[in-house]
């Protein structure tokens, strides 16, 4: 499989940087952190091949590298490149919430274990069973057959 | 030349275990062919906290975005749905959500009441022991009395209503619309042997518990032990024919890409709806020179998906979520046929909890919902943990151009011709997706929602895949007989959801498996004259 050459890797950061940008309100790191950008780059996978013609397309529309564009620029660029929306822009999406939305710093700041699902599981609550009584109530609606 | 055996059966999924388990106790040497491999407990992605990730890529359900070694690819270009599957032991069973409804009496006598496609060859009433006998060995959690149904008993309580459930069945209270716990795979106790559902989350990654009842954990290790042999890596090129135009055995690939000839007595398929029609039709002789088992030209055709609307909200109140398991309730107030909704047939809601961290953020960025930038925190918070929903599950009807083809040119990793898809959804699966569009909605503004969003048409849910090699009495309006035997060759036989005259509007699995015992049990019944 291909790697990001550097120019599209510090594209590729800016972009997550400004797609999930740090919050201090929340207490979060952007996507662009050391630690999620390195998650991030290490799981491109199968998106490689849209991933690279996103950040052509976003190098084609800022006319230079994408990260070495000033901040108006970037933002006017990016703005189109969502407008035009399809599998590329679908792609950057997927790769980066991919690997935000399972860091310690996120997900405890989101109220969840910092664990994988397995093998402590969840508590999901029984709920109230009595709002089945008008349906219990009802008679055989299924249509008989000769 | 391997040594000769009894039974082939080819694939190892969902009808494969079921009738190999079946067949095992007539003591005969039965040898299953499968393509992939067994998947270990420790490999499924809720193991690690990268498990959105997992499913995105190696358990995606999309054959052609997972890639395995083990898959074959899918030509999807004249299809408007693609194709969900998995390959290796338990076939598409690992990936299943585990919704287990039975089709109802009426889905059996589609032209009899409502005038379109055909009537099955059996009917409730002959399905009803295998259906009870596969919720036994599968070990089905519902609750006995859905008045949608006729009698049934599951084995273990339902899963839980959870926060999510709960929402919606007062929405659908409110409307005064039937609702019951969802029939489902899924063990809400411990049973035979098997953990019960800890709610790991979403059980389409497959389980790490093993509560879910993937055939792999069901039927495959009892038909092991009772004495069948399971051969992974292997995939089958095609059936061979002797000079009686019997099937002679079948030709495969091993693991280590090596041309095996398997002599057999009987051949068994098993390989679903895409799977089997492939096989099928590369199975060509100058006997057979359209495929084997094809002289009514039906091999391939009337391939019926179910096509699903997808209809969610957002609440004020937190709902299950991340936490599962998936399945939850269902509401079959629009199943049965009233002409007055402008379409046949009907359609199964399913709810849904919720989503986990990741997929929260991609659909709800997706739909617009949530923006880049700095106000993409609060907007993820409102959403993430607020959403809840259900898919209309529509009753497909058969349609000859619907169909599986060969393609010329693409091919999987052995050489093996891929199969091609040609699918185009019916004005009358239109309007019931519409239908069920409208209604979905009307019950999540009974719940509470206050932004509520649509899939007028999920386009990779072709998870079920039915009708490419249909039952039935006629020779020419059919490929196989009444109990699975081929009309043109008498020791082929069939087992997967290729046998289907009509879909139903319910999930195909749990009838898949009850076909499979029925076939396996009519085979048992006449082994003297099996080949009459
Ligand atoms: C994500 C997902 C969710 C689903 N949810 C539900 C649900 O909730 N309820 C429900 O009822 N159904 C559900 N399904 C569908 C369910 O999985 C299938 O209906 C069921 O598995 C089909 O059974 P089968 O025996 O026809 O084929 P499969 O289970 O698909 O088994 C076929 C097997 O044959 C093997 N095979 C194919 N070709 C060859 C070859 N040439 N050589 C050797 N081996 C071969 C394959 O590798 C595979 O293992 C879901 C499926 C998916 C993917």
């Amino acid at each position: 499989m291909q790697n990001l050459t550097d120019d599209e890797t510090r594209s590729l950061r800016c972009v997550a940087g400004m797609m999930i940008p740090a919050s201090a309100a929340h207490a979060v790191p952007g996507a662009d952190d050391d630690t999620i950008f390195a998650d991030i780059v290490a799981g491109i996978g199968r998106d490689m091949a849209h991933v690279k013609q996103a950040l052509h397309r976003l190098d084609h529309l800022a006319g230079d590298t994408f990260a070495d564009r000033d901040l108006a620029t970037r933002l006017t660029d990016i703005g189109t490149f969502q407008k035009d929306g399809g599998v590329e822009l679908a792609a950057l999406n997927r790769i980066v919430v991919q690997c935000y939305y399972r860091d310690d710093r996120v997900m405890r700041s989101l109220g969840m274990d910092v664990r994988p699902p397995f093998p402590k599981g969840f508590e999901v609550e029984q709920g109230d069973w009595s709002l089945l009584d008008p349906v219990r109530a009802r008679p055989a609606f299924y249509r008989r057959t000769p | 030349m391997l040594e000769r055996v009894d039974v082939v059966i080819i694939g190892a999924g969902a009808s494969g275990g079921a009738v190999a388990w079946s067949l095992a106790e007539t003591k005969m040497r039965i040898v299953c062919l499968e393509q992939g491999d067994w998947t270990k407990p420790t490999d499924y992605p809720s193991n690690g906290r990268d498990w959105e990730a997992r499913q995105l890529a190696e358990f995606n359900y999309s054959p052609n975005r997972r890639a395995r070694e083990t898959d074959y690819p899918i030509n999807e270009d004249d299809s408007a749905i693609r194709v969900a599957n998995f390959n290796g032991v338990g076939g598409g069973t690992i990936l299943y959500a585990g919704h287990y409804p039975r089709f109802h009496p009426s889905d059996f006598r589609v032209r009899s009441l409502d005038g379109v496609a055909d009537d099955w060859p059996i009917d409730y009433e002959t399905l009803a022991p295998y259906y009870a006998e596969n919720d036994r060995m599968t070990g089905v959690s519902g609750l006995a009395g859905d008045p949608a149904y006729p009698p049934k008993q599951p084995m273990m309580p339902p899963l839980p209503l959870g926060k999510s459930g709960a929402t919606l069945a007062r929405g659908l209270n409110r409307l005064g619309w039937h609702w019951w716990p969802s029939d489902s795979a899924i063990a809400s106790t411990d049973y035979e042997g098997r953990a019960g559902c800890i709610n790991l989350g979403h059980c389409t990654g497959g389980c790490a518990q093993g509560a879910k009842a993937s055939s792999d954990i069901t039927y495959w290790p009892a038909a092991i032990r009772a004495g069948v042999e399971l051969r992974t890596r292997c995939r089958v090129r095609e059936i061979t024919t002797n000079e009686h135009g019997m099937a002679s055995g079948v030709v495969y690939y091993d693991a280590a890409g090596v041309e095996q000839f398997q002599p057999a007595e009987v051949v068994i398929l098993a390989c679903n709806g895409i799977g089997t029609p492939r096989i099928l039709l590369n199975s060509k002789s100058t006997r057979f020179p359209n495929g084997i088992a094809n002289s009514s030209g039906l091999v391939g055709k009337n391939l019926m998906f179910h096509p699903y609307a997808r209809i969610y909200g957002y609440f004020d109140e937190v709902t299950d979520g991340y936490r599962g398991p998936g399945n939850c309730i269902w509401s079959q107030q629009f199943y049965e046929t009233d002409p007055s909704r402008g379409f046949v047939r009907g359609y199964t809601y399913e709810f849904a909890r919720g989503q986990g961290p990741v997929q929260a953020a991609i659909q709800g960025m997706g739909t617009g919902r949530i923006p880049w930038g700095e106000a993409h925190h609060d907007a993820y918070r409102k959403l993430f943990c607020h959403r809840t929903g259900m898919v209309g599950i529509c009753e497909d009807l058969p349609e000859e151009h619907n169909r599986v083809t060969l393609d010329p040119i693409l091919k999987d990793s052995n050489g093996i011709p891929a199969p091609k898809i040609t699918y185009t959804l019916s004005e009358n699966s239109r309007r019931m997706l519409d239908h069920a569009i409208a209604r979905g909605t009307e019950i999540l503004k009974a719940a509470g929602a206050h932004d509520i969003g649509s899939d007028p048409l999920i386009l990779d849910g072709g998870w079920h895949l039915m009708g490419t090699a249909r039952m039935g009495k006629d020779p020419e309006r059919s490929v196989v007989n009444e109990w699975g035997r081929s009309h043109d060759v008498k020791n082929l036989f069939i087992v997967d959801g290729s046998l289907f005259v009509t879909s139903a509007g319910v999930n195909p699995t749990c009838t898949i498996q009850a076909l499979a015992l029925y076939v396996a049990d009519n085979m048992k019944k006449r082994l003297a004259t099996l080949f009459d």
